[in-house]
């Protein structure tokens, strides 16, 4: 019952296997992965209550852990829904992908329970591993084929985070003489105030700063999201950002609060990110590189709620990262469907959608109005209370520059919003839209809506979750 | 929760919030374009006729916040939908729920595309307005007051002008990130006041100085780019001219009286001391508002842009009238709200139904339809002469009444009344600007365009107009009762506002002089 959600997962990588010794019809995985990934998120919302640890310690299930289990089969099952035929990805390997990308998500999942550091090391190596081999992945289209490109970018990027991060790793043995985070907790407060003991923590924080792209290890953004197909960078946007966010918290946890280095340190970060990601995302016309921008400056954001160093910040971070999950989810829906085989799609090639495809065409408002902090979106709540947490703490200047980057954010979405809905264009042919694509768009603007108007239950649940943590 | 009487009965305030919403999603399942108009026609009549409701209920003689209703919103943070409304509110919130049925009729035929979305957009607006005029909570202050800007950009952007794209953006550009400090300095309110956002709760504070200082410059942003004051005022022109009749109408009407609103509803009471020290500076934007809003609308050729300066002159007379703080100025100020929220907003609509029928804003081709429109420059006329406050007019009492504040303003503290002289040339321009633009469309010149083609306005139109000219005449020859309601709240605002800080009063004569 513990482990349930990961054996599920292992389960589907086996199976997906298995279907690439031979040669399925395409139909039939697509369908065997839909069912799969739902199977999954039923799994995990089952094992959401359970507690316990596993693995001699090194392993812990809790409501944290939990939570973000869900979160993850969710925004899988999500991606999954609207990637439909995977038209960006080569015919003849589909079932490698699904298996690399089941694969993924179960190292994400143990990433989340993991509490020692080699666990931590190996499952978010598990993850990281299948999806540098899903970039790859995509067939060369019409409008070339940087697939390979951004493939060995994400990868040497990546390896560099990971020697950094395994770097710290070490220091944090040899001070501590332990892999275990909580004995590692124990001790290194006593030593706090040695650089020693910062530059552990740092370079071990670095490794999810890569996953969740912040200033100074963004740079393989724009070109892995533009590079990839379109429903591998859904799938990067998303659900690997859910998991970097909750060892974030699980590392900053270590820290104790009057450490005035790490602050520096984490407040130089945020606002690089924010003003970074917003000011590039400006002058974007591929509308993934764009979302790729945004997303560091979003990053930035959840930084804010991390270096508040109390339980309120860490909630809200986690409510904040999952409405941009959410929000995120929809933007991609949208350009997964408007896409023509897989193809890369450019601000321009939205023209006159609100014609094309009306629901789709308000989806994506939803989702970039959300984005953007307007209310009553879950953006907006999210950054509301991240500042909120972040003033209480006296970070006033921060909290400045935080705004002034909302301000900033908005010309980029709105540009895309004025594109969908005010030009027309007679050319462009409808988008067909499924069945499964009109649930799925009420279902994510009715979330991005309700987590905005009604935001105490999540919280709540955030609240509670994070204090498994102490 | 002092200072709040909680409405026992039926929750009217909220009925007024949520009935334009729940209009807005039934739209949401209506195909056919007939029946979306009626039925916008129909809710925003009924929040009208329900709103007549606050008149009989409220409480003159009272300075509390009325209809309040209290309930938690988000525990955590401490937030809560805590609503209710004042003297200060009450005439707004009148204001807005009348003009909306007619900026439903003035649609009419007027918008031909995406009626539907058109319809949920006005709604959805009506909803914010309303909120943001009642909202006693800061953070549901703040959610409205930015939720508005979605509904109105989508008006301008879709159903706009040739340039709706630049104006469109231009427009929420502006407008957001002027609120986006006003975001900061609630937050810091929040930290000071114990972790509550309750509005009443944060007036009247010794905060320091410094922080009085900033908070009042957020405010300043937030609201004089709404107001718009010179020099902010950029994005008006633009989207006034771009909007369609009935986005110009509320934008006109409701929109920009939130600037001032917020001055008087959060910069006077929450930082007092700042207000007077910044006041100088306040006031002599006001007339410099004044003076190059009549320039420039003396200059234009394009009736909706004379408007729209004409408006940045207008909206100078009611920053003057706020910031010279005495009884005669905010009380002349608000009423000056109204009327130029009743004024501009017919002039707005004689301007759609001109361009309905023209498909031009070019005074140049509306010139010389006196023959031809009888009816239609009857109601022009009357609102020029309102605009340019025209004794009998309802501008005329509330121009006045602000003058008079500024004569007292400087002959309290005994100095030559400077800032009362500066003000009026403004006057005098309104009416050079005004006349210029009825004498062109009544009679115009020998080479007048072929109007006699032009149709008069129908019914619908004249029931459009007609009860706009019904509060110019009520308004200009008795204001009384409109004066009534604002009275008691006016008189508590400023006793406390000197209650509050007779040093600063006495540090700024010191400045003067």
């Amino acid at each position: 019952m513990l482990f349930l959600p990961e054996l599920t997962l292992l389960g589907a990588g086996l199976t997906f296997f298995i279907f690439s010794l031979g040669k399925p019809n395409s139909g039939r995985i697509r369908n065997m992965a839909l069912s799969v990934a739902a199977i999954i998120f039923l799994a995990s919302m089952v094992s959401i209550g359970s507690e316990g640890t596993l693995f001699y310690n090194s392993y812990k299930i809790d409501l944290f852990s939990q939570l973000f289990k869900a979160l993850i089969a969710l925004a899988t099952f999500i991606v999954l829904i609207f990637s439909g035929k995977l038209d960006g990805i080569k015919d003849n390997i589909q079932s490698e992908y699904y298996l690399f990308l089941f694969m993924s998500v179960f190292g994400l999942m143990m990433l989340v329970s993991s509490v020692e550091l080699i666990s931590i090391f190996v499952s978010l190596e598990l993850s990281s591993f299948a999806v540098y081999l899903m970039v790859p992945m995509r067939k060369t289209g019409k409008r070339g084929g940087p697939q390979v490109e951004a493939g060995i970018k994400y990868l040497l990027y990546g390896v560099v985070a990971t020697g950094l991060m395994l770097y710290g790793m070490s220091y944090m043995y040899g001070l501590t003489g332990s892999t275990h985070l909580d004995e590692i907790t124990d001790k290194i407060a006593r030593m706090y105030n040695q650089p020693a003991a910062v530059i552990a923590v740092l370079l071990v924080l670095t490794g999810f700063f890569y996953k969740l792209a912040l200033v100074p290890l963004h740079f393989w953004v724009p070109d892995v999201y533009e590079g990839a197909s379109n429903e591998t960078t859904a799938f990067i946007a998303t659900v690997p950002k859910l998991a970097a966010v909750a060892l974030l918290i699980r590392i900053v946890t270590l820290v104790t609060p009057d450490g005035n280095v790490m602050t520096g340190a984490l407040m130089v970060c945020a606002i690089a990110s924010m003003f970074y990601g917003n000011l590039s995302a400006l002058v974007q016309t591929d509308i993934k590189r764009l979302l790729g921008f945004s997303g560091i400056s979003h990053a930035g954001f959840v930084l804010l709620g991390l270096l508040t160093f109390n339980l309120t910040g860490y909630a809200t971070a986690i409510y904040y990262i999952a409405g941009y999950v959410f929000m995120n989810l929809a933007c991609f829906l949208v350009i997964c469907t408007v896409a023509r085989d897989g193809e890369n799609v450019l601000i321009e090639d939205l023209t006159g959608l609100h014609k094309r495809a009306p629901l789709l065409a308000l989806t994506l408002t939803v989702g970039l109005f959300g984005l953007a902090g307007i209310p009553p979106l879950v953006g907006f709540a999210g950054k509301f209370m991240l500042l909120v947490a972040a003033l209480k703490e006296g970070y006033l200047l921060l909290v400045t520059l935080a705004a002034i980057n909302t301000a900033i954010a908005i010309y980029y979405y709105l540009s895309i919003v004025r594109v969908t809905f005010c030009t027309d264009d007679a050319k462009r042919t409808n988008v067909v839209t499924g069945r499964f694509h009109y649930i799925l768009c009420f279902s994510l603007m009715l979330i991005i809506i309700i987590m905005g108007v009604i935001p105490q239950r999540f919280i709540d649940i955030a609240v509670t979750a994070v204090q498994t943590l102490v | 929760m002092d200072q709040l009487l909680l409405n026992s009965g039926f929750p009217i305030l909220s009925a007024l919030i949520f009935l334009p919403l729940i209009g807005a999603i039934l739209l949401l399942f209506v195909k056919n374009d007939a029946i979306c108009r009626n039925v916008a026609l129909l809710v925003t009549a009924i929040v009208a006729i329900l709103s007549i409701w606050l008149i009989f209920g409220f409480d003159k003689n009272s300075a509390q916040f009325q209809f309040g209703e209290h309930y938690s919103w988000i525990k955590t943070l401490n937030i809560n939908y805590t609503i209710g409304i004042d003297g200060i509110s009450i005439l707004l919130i009148l204001m807005t729920t009348f003009i909306m049925p007619f900026c439903v009729l003035a649609s009419w035929s007027y918008i031909k595309t995406r009626i539907q979305s058109f319809m949920v957009c006005l709604l959805i607006m009506e909803t914010a307005m309303i909120g943001v005029f009642v909202a006693l909570d800061f953070v549901l202050f703040y959610v409205l007051w930015e939720a508005m800007l979605i509904p109105m950009y989508m008006l301008i952007a879709i159903w706009g002008g040739p340039r709706k794209i630049y104006a469109s953006i231009k427009f929420f550009l502006y407008t957001l990130s002027g609120s986006i400090l006003l975001l900061v300095g609630i937050i810091w309110l929040y930290t000071a006041n114990n972790y509550s956002f309750y509005i009443p709760d944060m007036m009247w504070q010794d905060y320091s100085l410094t922080s009085q200082i900033y908070l009042f410059l957020a405010f300043f942003l937030a609201f004089a780019i709404k107001v718009p004051m010179f020099p902010f005022h950029t994005w008006l022109p633009a989207a006034h001219v771009e909007a369609p009749t009935a986005g110009s109408v509320i934008l006109a009407s409701i929109l920009l009286k939130m600037g001032t609103y917020g001055f008087l509803r959060f910069a006077l009471p929450i930082t007092p001391e700042a207000t007077v020290i910044m006041m100088p500076y306040v006031l002599w934007l006001s007339i410099a508002g004044i003076i190059y809003g009549g320039f420039t609308a003396l200059a234009q050729s394009d009736m909706k842009k004379l408007i729209a300066y004409s408006s940045v002159g207008h909206m100078g007379f009611v920053t003057l009238g706020i910031f010279v703080l005495n009884i005669n100025g905010i009380e002349g100020a608000i009423l000056q709200m109204v009327n130029h929220g009743i004024t501009t907003g017919a002039l707005f609509l004689c301007v759609g139904m001109i361009y309905e029928r023209t498909h031009s804003r070019e005074l140049r081709s509306a010139t010389g339809v006196g023959k031809y429109m009888p009816v239609y420059i009857t109601f022009l006329a009357f609102f020029s002469l309102s605009s340019f406050g025209f004794p009998g007019t309802n501008s005329f009492v509330g121009e006045f009444m602000i003058l008079a504040g500024a004569f007292q303003f400087d002959t309290a503290l005994g100095k030559f009344p400077y800032l009362a002289l500066a003000a009026i040339p403004g006057a005098v321009l309104a009416a050079a600007y005004m006349l210029r633009m009825l004498q062109k469309i009544i009679w115009g010149g020998t080479d007048n365009p072929d109007q006699s083609w032009i149709t008069d306005i129908n019914v619908r139109e004249i029931v459009t107009l007609a009860p706009f000219l019904f509060f110019v005449f009520w308004i200009g020859l008795g204001p009384q009762p409109f004066i009534d309601l604002i009275h008691t709240s006016v008189i508590q605002l400023l006793n406390q506002f000197h209650a509050h800080q007779a040093e600063g009063m006495a540090a700024v004569s010191m400045l003067l002089n």
